[in-house]
């Protein structure tokens, strides 16, 4: 990866993520979401990743993301006239983030190695590749995800349907009926 | 100067970092759920990095397993939000304070 494209990609990644941060507005807090994204999706490209890159695009900025813009619409949500929370709970939250970020630096930044120094197979991050390790080692895990995609379809569905309107000739309604 | 994989780690460093800050800071409910999909998409980073620097591919289906993962998490957890909204009709978390004590 050239120098100049990994400076680039951090630094639109970093300013982007920046802009979830501080938006007021929910709607520029998802676009800049997404263009984190979609950064980040490029340098799963460059590390030779480039299945999961483009499988991150396609089913984080196409499905994740188009969902929460789903919401914001539903919802009808505004930007924040005045910041809300506790001051004081602010300054510590930052203290311990920027103590973690620290640590953070120290231990991942140890390696030396450079990117170009480590060979991999001709095929690495293929389709292929993918499909072998996934089909091979893992059937069984990917076996369980699709029940768990199944179960949270179900459950998202569940709590997030408008409870039915009691009809006058069922008699009294349930005590505790959720309404 | 050629690109090592210690730089790629404190990309993805700093970017969980800004998620935990978004998190802790701010209140909207919705902004909180965007700012774990950003730290869900920094381990990624580092799962792709450390991958590549092992040279084998198991590193990139814990990634695929991982975004599986974050479509339940957001199916549902999007699901609570809008079931919160229609009965407190706020997004702010410091309000929902049913369980606090």
């Amino acid at each position: 990866m050239p120098v100049q494209l990994f400076i680039f990609l951090a630094v639109v990644s970093i300013a982007s993520s920046l802009g979830v941060v501080v938006q007021k507005n929910p709607i520029h807090c998802l676009l800049a979401l997404i263009l984190t994204l979609i950064t980040i999706g490029a340098l799963f490209v460059a590390l030779d990743a480039v299945t999961v890159g483009f499988l991150q695009i396609i089913v984080y900025v196409g499905a994740i993301m188009v969902l929460f813009l789903f919401v914001i619409w539903l919802l009808n949500l505004q930007a924040e006239p005045v910041p809300i929370g506790h001051l004081g709970l602010k300054f510590f939250a930052t203290i311990a983030v920027a103590a973690m970020a620290a640590e953070l630096f120290v231990f991942l930044s140890k390696t030396r190695t450079a990117l170009g120094e480590v060979n991999v197979a001709a095929g690495y991050g293929s389709i292929d590749s993918l499909a072998q390790t996934l089909f091979g080692q893992y059937l069984m895990a990917f076996e369980t995800t699709s029940i768990l995609l199944l179960v949270a379809v179900i459950g998202a569905v569940a709590v997030a349907r408008r409870a039915l309107p009691v009809r006058a000739s069922a008699g009294s309604p349930r005590p505790g009926a959720p309404s | 100067m050629i690109v090592s994989y210690s730089w790629v780690m404190a990309l993805s460093a700093a970017i969980f970092a800004i998620g935990v800050a978004g998190v802790l800071l701010r209140r909207n409910i919705l902004v909180m759920f965007m700012s774990i999909e950003l730290m869900l998409n920094a381990v990624n980073l580092t799962f792709v990095t450390l991958a590549r620097r092992m040279g084998s591919m198991d590193g990139q289906v814990i990634v695929f397993f991982v975004m599986t993962v974050a479509a339940a998490e957001a199916a549902v957890g999007l699901a609570i939000i809008i079931s919160i909204f229609r009965n407190r009709e706020t997004v702010n978390a410091d309000e929902l304070n049913l369980m606090k004590w």
